[in-house]
């Protein structure tokens, strides 16, 4: 029982800021990075190099985009990234309830 | 990971949930300006009935008239001010004025409120006077509880201190101008200050 548990512990999910991402993402139809900068106070090289890491896993999508003359980068979860995120914190759970 | 780890990510992941679906930019200074606006009008209004050589407030139909439009302008001046500052704050922050979750706050809090200012005037129409202070001091403090799902900053707490002042106002009407002055002027300060010095300075920073 406790190894299938832990087999949902996704390894992924296992840092402060990835875990900060998917957690602002899974209850917002999308962010953008100044956002999620300002949520997590993160810096921009540590949030860009755990963003890379989600998208790496095609847990989040990354859709950029101008307005006016700006660039702007929206990020969303993807369904697999719900799904995961969602496993994750059920696996937590029952971790803790143990 | 221990078990004490665990707990610490999943009350993580509630207060970024939480937080993150907040609107968090109103600004502190739009409260303290309210409150001053408000104590600017109700001085006026207060001066203008006082020489009116009548001791209460059972007014001649053009000093109610002014009464109202010094009404009007308060809460003018007060959204005006509200929206520079705000906008002001927002673009310090890098955020969007109307992103999802201002647009979820404003809405929540403009339904009870415009509902109230309706009634208000239903009423006044009718010539029923003495309850126009508490119901005010009612619906603002619904419409704060009502939108501080969706804010930061415990605008909750001064939204259940209306809605207490209001009922007060209820039960003893003849005050009602005094405390009106308490709710929309004194209070404004109060919690605009408090907010100012909590969350405004901490992010200038």
């Amino acid at each position: 029982m406790s190894k299938n548990i832990i087999q949902h512990i996704n390894k992924i999910f296992d840092h402060r800021i990835r875990l900060g991402i998917m957690s602002i993402l899974m209850v917002n139809e999308y962010a953008e990075f100044n956002t999620l900068k300002e949520l997590l106070g993160a810096t921009d090289g540590n949030l860009a190099s755990h963003i890379k890491a989600l998208e790496k896993a095609e847990f989040i999508i990354i859709e950029k985009q101008f307005i006016g003359k700006k660039p702007n980068t929206r990020y969303s979860t993807s369904k697999l990234g719900k799904l995961e995120f969602k496993k994750h914190l059920n696996a937590l759970e029952k971790l803790i309830k143990q | 990971m221990t078990n004490q780890d665990y707990l610490k990510d999943l009350s993580d992941i509630k207060t970024l949930m939480n937080k993150s679906t907040r609107f968090i930019s109103l600004s502190g200074l739009s409260g303290i300006m309210a409150g001053i606006y408000s104590l600017i009008g109700a001085s006026y209004a207060y001066w203008l009935v006082t020489t009116s050589a009548k001791d209460y407030l059972i007014l001649d139909e053009k000093t109610f008239n002014i009464v109202l439009i010094d009404l009007f302008l308060i809460a003018f001046f007060t959204i005006i001010t509200a929206i520079f500052l705000t906008t002001r704050k927002a673009k310090m922050n890098g955020e969007k004025l109307l992103d999802k979750t201002a647009l979820r706050a404003i809405s929540s809090f403009l339904i009870p409120l415009v509902t109230g200012g309706i009634y208000i005037l239903v009423i006044l129409n009718q010539q029923k006077y003495g309850q126009t202070g508490a119901l005010m001091l009612l619906f603002y403090g619904l419409a704060l509880v009502n939108a501080s799902k969706y804010t930061l900053g415990k605008i909750k707490y001064l939204g259940y201190i209306e809605i207490i002042l209001g009922l007060i106002c209820a039960i003893i009407p003849g005050y009602g101008f005094w405390l009106w002055v308490i709710g929309f002027g004194v209070m404004h300060i109060i919690y605009g200050i408090i907010m100012h010095f909590k969350y405004d300075r901490k992010q200038y920073q």
